[in-house]
């Protein structure tokens, strides 16, 4: 970064032509811009079409905050970074709550409705008043590179703002956001919390960068900063130099506002316009070619060439392969003992009368059940049953039409999914939804900032729940490459890092093959030997049977039968349940 | 103001909104054809009305309908003849451009592609809306015919309403329109086709019909029922190359109102929106009415997702 600076500043420096030093000025702030659009959108993956919103009202706050109080664009940069983010703030209380294209499509309406406004308030063109006496006290200078290096301070500010996010566990919800929300929310993040977080800090910069461009241009009009132009310009300038990275923006910004703006000025009066088709050809290019931008198309590209596989740590890999050996004592059944230990322990989860119902479909019917300290229970049923949506509603996931959950005597019932994992529940997916391009232990390391003061006990978390799934040989590989069993293991792992008490697994077997599902086994044994609480959803019945204690049989929503496996699996209504009455006769 | 002033004034922008919330319907029928079959979000709908609103001038000039027609006669010839042109474009975009991100291909794509939809769109608007800046110029320019100043004065009761006489055609025109269109969608087979590739494209892959085809198609069609659109409105309001970005918000506005997925559903919300348009003059001052429709759309979004007909809200 330091070299860019450098390299740039000297470049400024020599440039003596007034339209290319402005020209070096506005690839900055356009590279700005685009990274206050990159740390909500690019790391969220909400786009936002609306940013000129925040832009516009930066820009008129100094516009007419000189004119009107005569403060200088020192106080007023920072008030407009106020505004900016107050704005954003007010734009995403009620707009996160939209999914996907209604947001997009909602954030496209408030520049517009904005332009509209201040047409009608009548400040069609407003003019920064030139202050003769003492300019540089306005940021008006006579030699324009001042203004080239301010607002390269800016850029490299927020290149290092963007960097200090990028590592600490902002980014990495905001990521964990985008590759999956619903996921993110059963490993603890308060998706809308840090949502709102990242649209305020990007209001606030596009306020500032805003603001600077009003100094830099004297005059604002309501099109030129609240226009659809201004928003799409810091979208495409992003996406096409590379969403979700620092270098993204000002690599695009390099690259196609000096083309943009040199055509307009030798073409503008034959082809007006032609900056507009540019940016529209390079979004449009780039979207079919290299959806992610083009840092990303090079990096992977570099990455190939030079990839070479990585040795396994022989260390780390005897260590991980010890483990099961411990469990060896455990590799037969669960002991009576055990069973006995966990009918009386404490009950850690009491459900009573939950019930749903979609419409006329009664998805889960008063079903009630009660889970003890150190138990596993298995829920079994054929599918349809109802498993997935009573473990949505235990989770916060759908709200129940009836019923309660009661987590330690209290009832969780209504509370948000990442509210539910804070208080100690983890949860696995039917359907994996691993965040796929990030690594192993970035995937994990997102379950545990719930339970995690510090980003450092975070990882550490992390690294403890990798090794007690097994998975520490490969922790730095993406989840891309990974096996069904490694992301079954992976996805474990996650849910554990948030140090839970009770584990809610939907199908954690499911696709895997008869060793793999052993291995599964192994790790889940040891697991409630440690004393954690398991209900697990499970299909697979010779392996429950040896892992489980307790089952509990739903069919069309309700419970059908309870009790010990021996129980269980003679008894003639679920046989019929799974296998239909002819089957039951025998 | 005396009441019957009043009475004459809320008469006049219910009728004024009506014969525009027509046109506007219309617009939005095209809009909703191609996000009810495609699931695609359309940012450069507005820009394709705009190409179908230089079309029908261009149209006009260059075959000397005036010569042939007559100006009346001839503008609305025009206009039906930019359709075709227009779903000729819309069909070659999609065969170039978003099928690639669309359709049966796009179960890879992060978010079944509505991510790079939005964005494709956005590029293509921006490409349309500055080609046609370089190509037709940013002067005002306008398919105005003799009916563009001429209105009926209708008297009830003791006021009186005036109808503009291309506004009344217009929206007629709309409504006709409209009425075909809904009889295509659910009568005949080609309306099938779209409805069953809109409800389940494997399973109408399996039944013989080609989806992707099918999608082409719907795709076409609506931009070429916003083009008709924008060729009636254009009868009245003078447009110039960006006038397709004032435009998207009023058909994603009355879309979403209608109920995303529910043709029938986006005239009713254009109607609604056109209506609330007009008949925000009365308490607004005239800059305001677009920023009205904003408010509007915002309170939909937030209050009815669903709008009136809306078949389903999106599902975790």
């Amino acid at each position: 970064m330091a070299t860019f600076a450098v390299l740039y500043a000297a470049v400024t420096f020599f440039i003596k032509d007034s339209y290319y030093q402005l020209m070096l000025t506005m690839v900055l702030v356009w590279a700005t811009f685009g990274l206050s659009w990159n740390l909500l959108s690019g790391y969220t993956g909400l786009v936002s079409f609306g940013h000129a919103a925040f832009f516009g009202l930066g820009a008129y706050t100094t516009a007419l905050g000189q004119m009107h109080f005569g403060l200088s664009p020192y106080v007023l940069i920072p008030i407009a970074g106020v505004i900016g983010a107050l704005s954003g703030l007010a734009v995403g209380l009620p707009t996160f709550r939209l999914r996907g294209h209604y947001f997009a499509l909602a954030m496209l309406a408030y520049p517009l409705a904005l332009l509209y406004v201040f047409e009608w308030l009548g400040y069609q063109e407003v003019t920064l008043p030139m202050m003769r006496e003492n300019p540089a006290a306005y940021m008006q200078f006579e030699d324009h590179r001042i203004y080239t290096f301010i607002a390269l301070a800016m850029l490299l500010a927020v290149m290092l703002l963007t960097r200090w996010v990028e590592r600490t566990r902002f980014g990495m919800a905001l990521l964990s956001i985008k590759q999956n929300e619903a996921a993110a929310e059963a490993a603890g993040i308060n998706t809308y919390r840090w949502k709102l977080k990242a649209i305020t800090l990007s209001g606030a910069i596009a306020g500032m960068v805003g603001a600077f461009y009003a100094v830099v241009l004297l005059v604002v009009t309501p099109m030129s900063v609240f226009g659809m132009m201004v928003s799409s310009q810091a979208l495409v300038v992003t996406m096409f130099g590379g969403v979700g990275t620092v270098w993204g923006a000002v690599l695009g910004s390099a690259i196609l506002i000096p083309i943009a703006e040199t055509l307009h000025a030798e073409l503008g009066s034959i082809l007006p316009g032609i900056q507009g088709v540019i940016y529209g050809a390079a979004v449009t290019a780039v979207i079919l070619l290299a959806p992610e931008g083009l840092f990303w198309k090079i990096r992977d590209k570099l990455r190939r060439r030079s990839a070479v596989p990585t040795p396994q740590q022989a260390s780390v890999r005897e260590a991980s392969e010890a483990a099961p050996a411990e469990a060896s004592p455990l590799a037969a059944e669960r002991s009576v003992a055990q069973r006995l230990a966990a009918e009386n322990a404490e009950v850690i989860l009491e459900v009573r009368g939950l019930s749903k119902n979609f419409g006329g479909l009664m998805a889960v019917e008063d079903v009630s059940f009660k889970v003890r300290k150190g138990m596993i229970l298995g829920v079994i049923g054929p599918n349809g049953a109802g498993k997935t949506t009573a473990f949505n509603l235990l989770n916060g996931f759908l709200a129940p039409s009836n019923g309660e959950v009661l987590l330690d005597g209290k009832n969780i019932v209504g509370l948000a999914p990442h509210e539910v994992c804070a208080l100690g529940v983890g949860r696995t997916f039917q359907i994996m939804r691993p965040f796929m391009r990030m690594s192993v232990a970035e995937n994990v390391v997102v379950g545990a900032y719930v339970s995690a003061d510090t980003d450092a006990q975070a990882r550490q978390f992390a690294d403890e729940a990798i090794a007690k799934v097994g998975l520490s040989h490969i922790a730095d590989r993406i989840a891309s490459e990974l096996t069904s069993k490694e992301l079954r293991l992976m996805e474990l792992a996650r849910a554990l890092a948030g140090q839970p008490r009770l584990l809610l697994l939907d199908e954690t077997l499911a696709g895997l093959g008869q060793s793999e599902s052993e291995e599964l086994i192994l790790v889940l044994r040891r697991l409630a030997a440690d004393d954690m609480t398991i209900v697990i959803i499970e299909h697979t019945m010779h392996v429950m049977v040896r892992l489980v204690d307790r089952f509990i049989v739903l069919n069309h929503g309700k419970v059908l039968t309870e009790g010990a496996p021996e129980t269980i699996i003679r008894d003639r209504g679920v046989i019929e349940a799974y296998l239909g009455k002819k089957w039951s006769a025998a | 103001m005396n009441v019957l002033q009043i009475m004459e004034n809320i008469l006049q922008t219910v009728v004024a909104g009506l014969l525009t919330g027509s046109i506007y319907g219309l617009m939005c029928v095209g809009l909703a054809l191609i996000f009810g079959v495609m699931r695609v979000i359309n940012f450069a709908q507005g820009d394709f009305m705009m190409l179908g609103m230089y079309a029908a001038y261009y149209l006009f000039g260059l075959l000397g309908l005036q010569a042939v027609f007559g100006s009346l006669v001839g503008t609305y010839v025009a206009i039906a003849l930019a359709v075709p042109v227009l779903y000729g474009v819309g069909y070659a975009i999609h065969a170039t451009l978003i099928s690639r991100v669309s359709g049966t291909r796009t179960a890879q794509l992060d978010g079944e592609g509505h991510y790079a939809q939005l964005i494709l769109t956005l590029g293509i608007a921006m490409i349309l809306t500055n080609g046609a800046q370089m190509v037709f110029g940013s002067v005002m320019a306008s398919m105005r015919t003799p009916l563009t100043t001429v209105a009926w004065d209708i008297p009830v009761g003791a006021i009186s309403v005036f109808l503009n006489k291309s506004r009344t055609i217009a929206g007629v025109a709309s409504v006709v329109a409209i009425c075909l269109i809904s009889l295509l969608i659910n009568r005949s087979p080609l309306g099938r086709a779209l409805r069953a590739s809109a409800d389940n494209p494997v399973a109408a892959t399996y039944m013989g019909i080609d989806v992707n085809k099918a999608h082409r198609v719907a795709f076409a069609m609506g931009v070429a029922i916003t083009a008709l659109a924008g060729g009636l409105l254009a009868t009245n309001y003078p447009f110039h190359p960006f006038v397709g970005v004032e435009y998207v918000i009023v058909m994603y506005a009355g879309v979403v109102l209608g109920g995303m997925g529910s043709i029938v559903g986006a005239f009713w919300g254009g109607l609604t929106i056109g209506l609330v348009q007009q008949m925000s003059t009365l308490i607004l001052p005239t800059q305001l009415q677009n920023t009205a429709i904003f408010v509007v759309f915002l309170l939909i979004v937030f209050f009815r997702p669903q709008g009136f007909f809306g078949r389903s809200v999106d599902r975790t």
